[in-house]
């Protein structure tokens, strides 16, 4: 896979995920990273690592599409994946103006003017698929299914480059990849 | 054919290393460093090089080793974070007096911030402080780059290099060219030389005058001189960055659009300083803006102190990390721009860290304040310093020190006349790494403490790499366990037993027990040893489940405040504890903490369905 200059000029993105240490955070920012990269996209994540992992606030930032610095800066963010909905309030200013919030949330949250907020209860979901460990996916999976991929204001790729993407990484771990497809696809059923 | 994945600037700067044609590899887990050393291993695997990789027991044995290799014709590499090399800076400052035959790089990664560390300090004061250079990254496809090309300077010039990562270059993740490997292959032949290898003081003074000529050499190195990012424009001003700062700036200077109004350049050898850069600087620009973390080892070198501005001079903030918003506000007020309005993050709020639930140490800590509430408690360096949340751990300075802290204690209230109950903690890796010659210091004085050594048999903080009572190599192969009891005798302790902390009643009656010799008689050891919660759960887990809260529970709230389980939570419209099923291991310590026995492990004949 090589970059394609002209395919970084046309996409930019900065999404910040944000959860709790043990919910998949670096997971889900490495899978969406190696989407990027099978896209043909230049890519740059900078992850939190330490003691935060202890269950404290675990917070990645990715950048799609020619960049320099790893960090996103406040005011900047096109999309916050936030798998709890207690680190809104933290990480609510890196959005930019019109850009997307999608949040594991049991009940539509007020996140104040000019984002477009998307709630859905990934907990609930995960339980009862008795996949408590995939809420991430759950999350992402509805995620692409509402704001879309590969068009303006989505993400870089769509869901199926993200069903490539977890094949890539967890194809030959057999059990795992299937039921990561399924509650990606659980996720995109409650999106549709 | 080249491809280009995904890499983590460890990873990034372990395949440089392999690539580089290093043999030997030698680390103490330390974030944000700990992942280069596993990831050599994966990539020397991967190319099937003959290379020696080791996790040594502490981070100046581990630059003893590499440095050994490297004065025996091997190329070689030493890995730690900006601590360690506090902990490794003795060989360092020698080993650049002596030199070396083969490339040998010293990585030592900072964490302005400080994210998760003791300090912020800044490795690159410490290689000047030991005269050898230092190569300051901007990202994982330079950091891979840095690495080959340390290893060449060192050759170069026969000193240690210092390649200098932080934690938004170890930890951030980039799409880099992975070449084909193509590993020199090099023969270890040790050349005796007395006079250089052993060398006495006389010749100590020689090989400084040496050293100090390889620095002036070192400081017109082509491969390492500052890069200037617009040479096509002529401007007034200039910015001077170095590390993940000149990322934020490049990104910054396009835009800010001001690429065409100041110059920028990356500086890629903080120290030494190129000579006829520092010249250029002073006779082209009017005012020079110097961007770096964490110390102003750049600005300190150019010596107009009328043009040049930085962390020295106040117009860079002195401490802490140069996010991109500081940065942009720093430029915009240099090239005379609207400087934006600061977005403050928020201020408290979020959940702080803590054991995970399952976690022995939980365990460990809540029997250690039941069996000397009245005590002190110096700990240490490791996922156990959460043990602060359960007001088990008063004191951490550094590695080790909760040994010897520990006796300074007895030492200092006995002088006063009072016999206070000291309890100690550390965990195993630690105790391997620092806390041996501490205990047999106490021991020889007389010292009166219980120690707790929390032996989970991993060093869980940083990403559960080996300990050496793991008898597990740092590529999984089978190596000798060190025998911890045993060790701990030799080290003069009577006094030193085993047991499970999760079996919380008998552990508080060991504990009273080592107590009372331990006023009488001196150091007492108890090694509190049940695997880590992390390991377990790869393993396949505990069975979850089988732990509930039956209607005997008053809202008392003590589980919750003095045990901190996270699976445990108070649920205030029902004025009751309940189980958060997703995370709770069914460890079962729980059942033992509740004043009201409201919280009962099911057996598993009897488990819901
Ligand atoms: S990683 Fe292991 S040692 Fe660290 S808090 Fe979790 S269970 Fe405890
Ligand atoms: S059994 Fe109790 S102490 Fe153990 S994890 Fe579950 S709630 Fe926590």
């Amino acid at each position: 896979m090589s970059v394609d200059p002209g395919k970084s000029l046309l996409m930019r993105r900065q999404v910040v995920l944000s959860g709790l240490g043990g919910q998949g955070v670096l997971f889900l920012s490495r899978l969406l990273a190696e989407a990027a990269i099978a896209g043909g996209f230049p890519v740059l994540t900078s992850e939190t690592h330490g003691m935060a992992q202890r269950g404290g606030v675990v917070v990645s930032h990715l950048k799609v599409g020619g960049f320099d610095s790893p960090l996103v800066r406040p005011g900047r963010a096109d999309i916050l994946l936030a798998l709890k909905e207690e680190n809104v309030p933290l990480h609510r200013e890196f959005l930019a103006d019109g850009a997307a919030l999608i949040v594991n949330a049991p009940a539509p949250i007020d996140a104040g003017p000019r984002v477009w907020v998307y709630t859905v209860d990934a907990d609930a979901l995960a339980l009862s698929a008795g996949t408590p460990h995939a809420v991430n996916l759950i999350l992402l999976g509805f995620a692409l299914a509402r704001i879309g991929g590969g068009n303006a204001g989505g993400f870089f790729c769509t869901a199926g480059e993200i069903r490539e993407a977890l094949s890539r990484r967890q194809g030959a771990a057999g059990g795992r990849l299937a039921a990561s497809l399924s509650a990606l696809d659980l996720g995109i059923a409650h999106g549709t | 054919m080249s491809d280009r994945i995904l890499m983590q600037g460890n990873d990034a700067i372990a395949r440089g290393l392999v690539e580089a044609g290093c043999a030997v590899a030698a680390s103490y887990p330390g974030t944000p460093a700990s992942e280069i050393l596993s990831s050599i291993d994966r990539w020397r695997k991967k190319c099937g090089a003959t290379m020696h990789v080791e996790w040594a027991v502490n981070e100046k044995v581990a630059l003893e080793i590499a440095y050994t290799a490297a004065i025996s014709g091997l190329r070689a590499a030493v890995i730690m974070k900006q601590v360690g090399l506090n902990v490794a800076s003795d060989p360092l400052l020698s080993a650049a007096y002596l030199g070396v035959t083969a490339g040998f790089l010293v990585v030592s990664a900072d964490d302005p911030g400080p994210h998760s560390s003791q300090t912020e300090q800044d490795s690159r004061l410490l290689a000047m402080m030991a005269k050898v250079p230092v190569l300051d990254p901007a990202s994982p496809a330079q950091a891979m780059a840095l690495a080959a090309t340390g290893i060449g300077l060192s050759e170069a010039f026969g000193v240690p290099v210092m390649l200098r990562p932080t934690t938004r270059v170890c930890h951030a993740s980039q799409d880099v060219d992975a070449a084909p490997f193509r590993p020199p292959a090099r023969e270890a032949r040790f050349v005796k030389d007395p006079a250089r290898w052993a060398a006495t003081p006389v010749f100590r003074r020689k090989l400084h005058d040496r050293l100090a000529e390889k620095v002036v050499a070192i400081a017109a190195w082509p491969a390492t001189a500052p890069i200037r990012v617009n040479p096509e424009v002529s401007p007034a001003k200039a910015v001077v960055a170095s590390g993940v700062a000149f990322a934020h700036a490049r990104e910054l200077f396009g835009e800010l659009g001001i690429s065409d109004r100041i110059a920028l350049y990356q500086v890629i050898q903080p120290y030494p300083l190129h000579t006829d850069f520092i010249g250029h600087l002073l006779e082209t620009y009017t005012e020079i803006l110097v961007l770096e973390e964490s110390s102003p080892v750049i600005e300190m070198q150019i010596a107009d102190r009328r043009r040049v501005r930085g962390r020295m001079t106040g117009a860079v903030p002195g401490t802490g990390e140069l996010l991109p918003e500081i940065i942009e506000r720093l430029l915009s007020r240099f090239a005379g721009l609207p400087v934006p309005v600061e977005v403050l993050a928020v201020q408290g709020g979020g959940r702080r860290p803590t054991l995970c639930p399952g976690c022995a140490h939980r365990s460990s800590f809540y029997a250690i304040r039941k069996a000397a509430p009245a005590g002190i408690y110096p700990s240490d360096i490791g996922c156990y310093t959460l043990g602060i949340n359960l007001g088990a751990v008063d004191t951490v300075l550094c590695m080790g020190a909760a040994v010897s802290q520990a006796a300074g204690f007895d030492y200092a209230h006995r002088l006063s006349g009072k016999q206070v109950d000291i309890i100690a903690t550390i965990g195993d890796s630690t105790f391997y790494h620092a806390g041996i010659p501490p205990l047999i210091d106490a021991v020889v004085q007389g010292a009166r403490f219980v120690l707790v050594i929390l032996d989970n048999g991993t060093t869980a903080m940083t990403g559960n790499q080996p300990t050496p009572g793991t008898g597990i190599g740092a590529g999984g192969e089978v190596t000798t366990a060190v025998d911890m009891e045993g060790l701990v005798r030799a080290c003069g302790v009577r006094f030193c037993r085993v047991a499970n902390p999760d079996r919380l009643p008998e552990f508080v009656a060991l504990l009273k027990e080592a107590l009372a010799y331990a006023r009488e008689s001196g150091v007492a050891v108890v090694i509190a040893r049940q695997p880590c919660a992390m390991v377990t759960l790869a393993a396949g887990g505990k069975e979850p489940g089988a732990i509930v809260i039956t209607g005997e529970c008053n809202g008392c709230r003590h589980c919750v405040d003095r045990f901190e389980c996270p699976a445990l939570i108070f649920d205030e419209a029902s004025n009751r504890v309940r189980i958060e099923e997703m995370i709770c291991t069914g460890c079962g310590v729980c059942v033992y903490v509740c004043p009201a026995g409201a919280i009962r492990q099911e057996l598993a004949g009897e488990k819901r369905s």
